[in-house]
């Protein structure tokens, strides 16, 4: 498969990302100048950590109106995979292809450490290979980490198993110590640890592999169908494959 | 065409925590105002813009505020209106017209 690891002015974690990818899977990728309008040419795009464009306004305000997301909406709309790590996450939340917002941490500090974290849901792309309730370690950097989204928000995402993994120890004041959640259709995540920085044992952990492995295996198992209506409908090509079946979402 | 000012306020929401505002709080506290009781902290900008009328650049500037400058997942805005030469206020102020609760838009 293809990988397309997206670079702003201001991302600093795209060459971390491209060599976890490159070393976990051995697939081709691609750096992508955010000046890039299509993507078509990618199964898996990952916005990866940084500042971009200096985070100026908000974290992810003006990066969601670079020509490189109007391909990244298409290929989500395309149910091709979407990673976004950290300030990936905080674009993909201003783009509204995930809910909520990333806020500054509650104790204003910025956290640089390994952090324990729950796996709460495995049935998106990115977390098949993980158990759930698994404990997993993968650092965190950021001082705007922070999920917030309303209550009912908050309440949908638990509802649809849509919260992917969530902080042992709360970080950053987190409501309900979401780490990272899914978009309905479940071809979206986006989380503020970083997994390209858990792929070895000298890294402190290697548990952020499993992230790359399930997407590859589940691009490599399934078989997009876009309906009329936009659905995206995830068509299993191996049956013996162990939570990967037909999903549904909007 | 004539010039205007847009002066911007965007504020948490206040159902979202603070910590900024928080700590300039504790920060007058402990200078001894102890009467100051919550501090919020916001944004404020300064849009210069040409437009056809009034009606049109406040169209405008709502319309930058509800696409890039507010995020309506945490905040609300605000803004006033004044012609850029004599400084005179054009329109009222202009809040956010929807309290704009976080939607989920997937």
């Amino acid at each position: 498969m293809k990988w397309a690891v997206v670079v702003f002015p201001g991302s600093n974690c795209d060459e971390d990302a491209v060599s976890a990818i490159t070393e976990v899977t051995g697939d081709g990728v691609d750096k992508v100048w955010h000046t890039t309008r299509d993507l078509s040419g990618y199964d898996a795009i990952v916005l990866p950590g940084g500042f971009s464009y200096g985070d100026y306004l908000r974290s992810g305000a003006i990066a969601r109106f670079s020509p490189v997301l109007a391909g990244v909406q298409e290929a989500a709309a395309a149910g091709k995979l979407v990673l976004g790590i950290c300030n990936g996450f905080q674009v993909l939340t201003e783009a509204g292809l995930l809910p909520g917002a990333l806020l500054r941490n509650d104790h204003l500090q910025f956290r640089c450490e390994l952090t324990p974290l729950q796996v709460v849901s495995n049935t998106s792309a990115f977390l098949s290979d993980y158990e759930v309730g698994e404990v997993i370690q993968m650092p965190i950097a950021h001082g705007e980490g922070r999920y917030y989204a309303d209550e009912q928000t908050l309440d949908e995402l638990t509802a649809a198993k849509r919260v992917g993994v969530r902080y042992l120890r709360n970080p950053n004041g987190s409501l309900r110590a979401i780490a990272g959640v899914v978009n309905g259709a479940g071809n979206v995540f986006g989380l503020m640890p970083h997994p390209e920085r858990a792929v070895a044992q000298w890294m402190g952990s290697s548990d952020g592999r499993r992230m790359f492995l399930s997407m590859k295996r589940f691009v490599e198992d399934n078989q997009v169908a876009v309906q009329s209506d936009g659905r995206v409908d995830f068509l299993a090509t191996r049956a013996e494959k162990v939570g990967v079946g037909q999903r549904h979402g909007h | 065409m004539p010039k205007y000012v847009a002066r911007v306020q965007v504020q948490l929401k206040a159902s979202v925590f603070d910590p900024q505002g928080h700590a300039v709080e504790q920060a007058l506290h402990s200078l001894g105002h102890h009467g100051v009781g919550q501090v919020r902290m916001g944004k404020s900008m300064e849009v210069h813009l040409e437009a056809a009328d009034v009606s049109t650049a406040t169209d405008l500037v709502r319309q930058m505020c509800e696409t890039v400058l507010c995020n309506p997942v945490i905040e609300t805005f605000n803004f006033t209106l004044t012609t850029e030469q004599d400084n005179q206020p054009a329109v009222l102020a202009q809040p956010s017209t929807t309290a704009a609760g976080g939607q989920d838009p997937k």
